[in-house]
């Protein structure tokens, strides 16, 4: 019955989705205030039936009803709780609901909080936002029903892909559709600033919490898929440049790119047509990327289901709104006339660089991730593109990034003088130089990586330093510290978001150039070093999980002939699907990963085992964590609540910004 | 007769990646085998390198580098020896031949294109003529002053 109720209300979405489309954007055409204002209700009516459709779901999975087609497929009775709640967006159709629940909430909060965005704005982004809606509506209900009912239902569900109960795969696809889902609202704003024929700096502040927040979900998306793959995939690798990384990537990119270019939109009143460009086509990488991962046109590690039909609704919902989008844009966007003024010397002008290395970045990682579609319809040749050719054209991008960013970001607006910007940086770039001397003298072998990430790392971060301890300007250490005090919180923002992009850098240089492989025969009781480390398997035994059986190493690690840690890692069976994973065991330090797997069992008594030293890896992900800290920060600021009305100023005056 | 043993031992059990057995006992030969491993692909995984799979296939091939190497093959000798058996596909690193040109140069020439454009853009934007400024409209005047006053 409740499946039902939940079905119905999703139709009832679909229909609601519909006249929000259409009634709001006939009332702004005309001044109808009343058509217009059928926008917000509708918003919020649609969101409430959605949400309902999707606890429905939820409920049949935590019940198991398995009469419904997709809890036999996706769950079982033995599952522990926390999965089989997982388990209601770990498949296509129901991460497809949550995708469309998540455009929903975002719609409902514009409608409740936008309350003094310009009503005709307001109205057609609502109505934008509400076609989107609605081919997400069509697509579920008519390519991938969640709710559809077996004549005659099993005993047990056929279980979940043992790989996939695991909280590191649970967590990253809401992320990632928050994300996805984040730029929505931007490409909304984008068209409806079309269709009203002007975009302002309100219309930047308007833009640019959505995208920030869409960036940090997708920054916490990735880094969590990221993170997991690291420790399940069992060879420690932390991205692969997979078709489905590089899908949630692209949107990444082109994100940080809009929250730039919106900057100076926001300030400046410049770069307007081009920022609306990128509105529309980061909303167009995030539809792409659910059209790679839900299609499986191009194969992937990460483990989803496919479905070329399903691919081909996908698509044609990317033609017909970026065909839409972009045609409305080629039409409208030379309406913007830009209005700022400066010389090529500039904040405005480095942020011209920093979205063509991110958008010109995007664009390599996108003509790599097709190019094997592309060479087999196109040229009939079979072929593939993997990590070694995205490492070699997609980091230059970076570096150059890199480089750029630290005297970029302390460039003043209009006009500047690179050489008076440049004079603070210069203690930041000795020491970045002198980090990376010492390391290259250190380091045994002679290779130009380690020491060019850790400079690269190190001058970001110091750069960033230097950067906010200049807008202190000069006096006595107490008054410096009190303006650094009062310093926006998006300066403080931009800080951690610089460094954390350095600190990554700085982790994934550490583990490319330094990492360390041993691979042997291990016997019991007999200790083997890798690096400075000692190694000895103590003992194997045989373990039962919950839903698993598991053959599991004890290995004591020490340094020096000091005990460090005991390790244990395990290979498992999953009975449901008879399927072998092997967990590895890490022992996670903040200078280095000691990362142990352990393979078969050798007819001499001895197991294969694989032990890995993987220096400065958690600085890749404390990195992220950092970049998101900073996009939160920033997203805190007040002048977004000011212009977002949903405060008011506190008593005693507002200061100029 | 080598050859044969390697073969039965693969038989044996389901493996995990590089195993002990096929490290070659010339260290800057391994290296070269794993230098090449991390270039070629898995046939039948998704995605993944020889260097990193499990599965037998590429064991096989990983032992056919080896094998390559142990012959006396320079890396290009071995790489071609292996495209010539199983297709450019199981090549991670694209040749840089024919139609592929077009991927390995879209990201410079595009980087080129927008540069030049921005370079244009931002010459027009340091000589633009001061652009009037717009009056608010009395809404917006409105609004601005309950700011101020707030």
């Amino acid at each position: 019955m409740i499946t039902e109720l939940g079905h119905f209300a999703l139709i009832l979405a679909a229909l609601v989705a519909i006249v929000q489309g259409i009634v709001p954007l006939i009332g702004a055409h005309n001044r109808w205030p009343g058509w217009m204002a059928v926008a917000e209700p509708a918003a919020g009516i649609q969101f409430l039936l959605t949400m309902f459709s999707f606890l429905a779901l939820t409920y049949a999975f935590v019940v198991s009803d398995f009469s419904l087609r997709l809890v036999t497929l996706n769950s079982h009775s033995d599952k522990p709780m926390i999965y089989k709640i997982s388990g209601v967006w770990g498949n296509h159709e129901g991460s497809m609901l949550l995708w469309v629940l998540i455009l929903t909430i975002f719609g409902a909060t514009l409608a409740w909080f936008g309350g003094n965005l310009p009503p005709t704005l307001r109205a057609r982004a609502l109505a934008v936002q509400a076609w989107v809606a609605v081919a997400f509506f069509g697509f579920i209900l008519f390519t991938s029903n969640p709710f559809l009912r077996l004549s005659s239902p099993p005993f047990d569900g056929e279980g979940l892909n043992p790989l996939l109960q695991d909280v590191g795969l649970a967590l990253p696809p809401p992320f990632l559709y928050l994300g996805y889902v984040g730029l929505s609202m931007a490409f909304s704003f984008a068209v409806a600033a079309l269709i009203e024929g002007r975009v302002d700096a309100a219309w930047a502040r308007w833009v640019r919490p959505w995208t920030l927040a869409a960036w940090i979900f997708l920054t916490i998306g990735i880094a969590l898929g990221s993170w997991w793959a690291y420790y399940e995939l069992g060879w420690g690798g932390f991205w692969f440049w997979d078709p489905v990384e590089n899908a949630s990537f692209m949107p990444w990119l082109l994100a940080a790119a809009l929250l730039h270019s919106a900057v100076v939109v926001e300030k400046r009143e410049a770069l307007k047509s081009w920022t609306i460009l990128l509105a529309i086509l980061a909303f167009g990488f995030s539809l792409i990327g659910t059209f790679i991962v839900r299609s499986g046109v191009i194969t992937s590690v990460h483990a989803f289901a496919k479905d070329p039909e399903r691919g081909v609704f996908i698509l044609m919902i990317l033609f017909v709104f970026m065909g839409g989008a972009l045609m409305l844009f080629a039409a409208r966007a030379s309406v913007m006339e830009a209005k700022g003024i400066f010389s090529m010397v500039s904040r405005e002008s480095v942020l011209v660089l920093n979205n063509i290395l991110l958008a010109v970045a995007c664009f390599v990682v996108f003509v790599g991730t097709i190019w094997p579609l592309v060479s087999e319809i196109f040229f009939t040749r079979k072929l593939s593109v993997g990590p070694p050719f995205f490492n070699m054209a997609f980091t230059p991008f970076m570096v150059a990034l890199g480089v750029v960013l630290p005297v970029g970001a302390m460039l003043p607006w209009k006009r500047a003088n690179l050489a008076r910007v440049a004079r603070p940086l210069i203690p930041a770039f000795v020491l970045a130089v002198a980090l990376a001397g010492l390391v290259w003298a250190m380091q045994t072998e002679k290779s130009l990586l380690g020491p060019v990430g850790l400079f690269l790392g190190a001058w970001l971060v110091f750069g960033a330093i230097t950067d906010i301890l200049s807008r202190t300007g000069r006096g006595t250490f107490g008054k410096r510290f009190e303006r650094l005090r009062r310093l926006p919180r998006a300066d403080w923002g931009k800080l951690m978001a610089h460094a954390g992009f350095g600190v990554t850098i700085f982790g994934i240089a550490g583990l490319t150039a330094w990492e360390m492989e041993d691979i042997r025969v291990a016997y019991k009781g007999e200790p083997y070093t890798v690096g400075a480390y000692e190694f000895t398997l103590n003992d194997v035994r045989a373990v039962q999980g919950p839903n698993f059986m598991s053959t599991m190493a004890d290995v004591t690690v020490r340094k020096n002939g000091k005990f460090v840690a005991d390790v244990h890692p395990e290979k498992r069976v999953y009975p449901v699907s008879s399927m072998p994973t092997t967990e590895a065991a890490i022992d996670y330090r903040f200078m280095r990963d000691v990362y142990v797997v352990i393979g078969d069992p050798q007819s001499d008594g001895g197991f294969t085992m694989r032990t890995y030293i993987k220096p400065l890896t958690n600085w890749i992900w404390l990195g992220c964590t950092l970049m998101s800290l900073g996009g939160l920060l920033s997203l805190s600021d007040r002048r977004f609540r000011v212009a977002a009305g949903a405060r008011k100023a506190p008593a005693g005056g507002v200061p100029a910004e | 007769m080598k050859r044969l043993i390697l073969i039965l031992m693969l038989v044996a059990a389901p493996v995990l990646a590089v195993q002990p057995d096929e490290v070659l006992e010339d260290p800057a030969l391994e290296e070269r085998a794993r230098e090449l491993s991390k270039d070629l692909r898995c046939l039948v995984c998704r995605n993944e390198s020889i260097d990193e799979s499990n599965a037998e296939l590429a064991r096989e091939l990983r032992i056919l580098v080896r094998e390559r190497l142990v012959a006396g093959d320079s890396n290009d000798e071995a790489m071609s020896y292996i495209v010539d058996r199983y297709g450019e596909y199981v090549l991670l690193r694209p040749q840089t031949s024919g139609s592929n040109l077009l991927l390995w140069l879209a990201g410079p020439v595009m980087l080129l294109l927008a540069l030049l454009a921005s370079l244009f853009y931002l010459r027009g934007r340091a000589k633009a003529p001061v652009a009037v400024e717009q009056k608010l409209s009395a809404e917006e005047e409105a609004r601005l002053k309950d700011i101020l006053d707030d």
